[in-house]
């Protein structure tokens, strides 16, 4: 109950400085938190990345192994894709098989990695028909302040980037690095009335999820989109979220080239 | 390409594979002779089942789908409830013998993703304010995918719902726009999602005659920023005229009370 009180006094809070075009944290509306990513952490992993974004912390692991090929396209590596919100990274997150929560999540994230073609597929076929790479993107919340959308996103490709394929371990020749020709960035914007605040944290999100992500590749390409939450969306709004969530993204890739 | 990828799927859909041998679109028309903006043929009908509170049974190409409204009614189990409120919950759901390769039966995440966006579509729609305490579950089957199925699924809910008599502010018209060979088109089928660069779901709120918002957006695939604006207004023709079919159905089997029009 306590909790609700609160969340009543945050969304007012965020309502009325909103009413003069500020946030609460002092950003402006279209104003990305401090992003800070560290890489190859985890040398049990063939790849991984820590994203910091504002207080929001979400570590992602990638494992290979070589696996069987889907029989639609049997020369070409397979991506899989799963998120975990695992009870340390907030109150509200339970234990337990993933909800349509964490499925969404992971979906979403993997459309803009699969869509942009970050990774080149082909070059991670083993025998044709018999014998791919799998790549296993495991996405680990670990502290939820908003907006877990795209700081997973952003530690997906950032992981990927310094990923390199095991084929030592399984015998199968030299270790290469994983052929990534892509970043896709995804951005996430709260929808309020006729505002929108980009890369909502935790209180903001007080006042309803009500999201719209945009990914977009280095090409100003739109790859993946996902209106999440009960609201209704205006078409003019839909329009400026399209050109903000490209321009955003292309200042948070400004960050991964330095990988 | 294993039909359960149709549309937003995961498993080995590869935008890429568009196999060179495969062009979709051959003399300005597209394989099945349709025009970039045309719509596949659509048939409604409202009411079909006995025990739902109401129904709705559509055909839009080769999709077949029918939809449930159960409710307002008591929620179980009884934590669900909300005390100002009525709960909504929607369920897509596969028939195992609806895709060319038998689909295991249950909810994969596909359908958790497809049942989530959907039920935010409709929640604010819905008046859920006037049943406090109460659910209203809208049930949908997909007997046969031909892609599209989340879109044929939706517009099906609508009619189902009014057929429940629920009231809403609006009614909710969903269409897809994909972009095959270089071009976009309206409603894509089967081919043109699988070998398409892209495929953005749409679903609108008609209040009045007229499009109001945008209930659910999703997309995969490669478009512009440009192309996104254009394929939003292709959409929005195509959502109207599904409309006007919705609202046949419904007066089809409401009109003899002589409903007033707005």
């Amino acid at each position: 109950m306590g909790e609700e009180i609160l969340m009543d006094i945050k969304k007012d809070y965020v309502l009325s400085k909103l009413r003069d075009e500020e946030r609460i944290d002092g950003r402006k509306l279209d104003e990305i938190r401090p992003i800070e990513i560290e890489t190859n952490l985890i040398s049990k992993a063939e790849g991984s990345a820590l994203v910091k974004l504002g207080d929001t912390q979400v570590m992602v692991g990638i494992k290979m192994q070589p696996g069987e090929p889907f029989p639609d396209v049997p020369d070409k590596g397979v991506i899989i894709t799963n998120a975990e919100l695992v009870p340390l990274a907030s109150p509200t997150f339970e234990a337990g098989p993933p909800d349509e929560t964490s499925i969404e999540l992971a979906r979403v994230v993997d459309r803009g990695i699969r869509e942009s073609e970050a990774i080149d597929l082909t070059k991670l076929c083993i025998e044709e028909r018999e014998k791919v790479w799998m790549i296993f993107i495991d996405i680990h919340a670990l502290d939820d302040d908003g907006n877990l959308i795209d700081a997973s996103a952003l530690a997906a490709i950032s992981a990927l980037l310094n990923t390199t394929v095991p084929a030592e371990r399984f015998g199968l020749g030299d270790d290469f690095p994983l052929p990534v020709r892509n970043l896709p960035v995804a951005i996430t914007s709260l929808v309020v009335g006729d505002k929108y605040l980009v890369d909502p944290t935790r209180d903001e999100m007080s006042v309803g999820n009500r999201v719209i992500t945009i990914t977009s590749d280095k090409d100003d390409n739109i790859v993946a989109m996902q209106k999440s939450g009960s609201y209704l969306l205006s078409e003019q709004k839909f329009y400026e979220l399209i050109d903000v969530s490209v321009e955003k993204a292309r200042e948070v890739r400004e960050l991964l080239k330095e990988i | 390409m294993n039909e359960m990828d149709e549309g937003l799927g995961v498993k080995g859909a590869q935008k890429e594979d568009k196999k060179e041998d495969i062009r979709l679109i051959v003399d300005g028309k597209r394989l099945d002779g349709r025009d970039f903006e045309e719509l596949r043929p659509i048939k409604i009908e409202a009411g079909v089942l006995k025990r739902a509170d109401g129904s709705c049974y559509l055909e839009m190409g080769r999709n077949k789908v029918v939809a449930a409204v159960y409710g307002p009614r008591e929620v179980h189990p009884r934590h669900l409830q909300e005390p100002s409120k009525a709960v909504i919950r929607y369920r897509y759901n596969m028939a195992p013998f609806s895709v060319e390769e038998r689909k295991r039966p249950g909810p994969d995440r596909r359908s958790v993703e497809i049942s989530k966006v959907s039920r935010e579509a409709y929640e604010p729609v819905i008046m859920k304010e006037l049943f406090p305490r109460s659910g209203i579950d809208i049930f949908v089957e997909v007997l046969q995918a031909d892609a599209g199925t989340r879109t044929a699924c939706l517009n099906a809910a609508t009619v189902a719902l009014v057929d429940a008599g629920i009231p809403m502010r609006g009614l909710i018209t969903s269409v897809a726009v994909a972009k095959v060979d270089g071009v976009l088109v309206l409603d894509p089928m089967k081919e043109e999602d699988n070998y398409g660069e892209a495929d953005v779901p749409f679903a609108f709120v008609i209040r009045n005659g007229r499009i109001e918002s945008i209930a659910l957006v999703q997309m995969d695939g490669k478009m512009t920023a440009e192309e996104m604006k254009t394929a939003t207004e292709m959409a929005k023709k195509g959502a109207m005229e599904i409309y006007s079919l919705q609202r046949e159905a419904i007066m089809k089997k409401y009109g003899a009370m002589e409903i007033e029009e707005e």
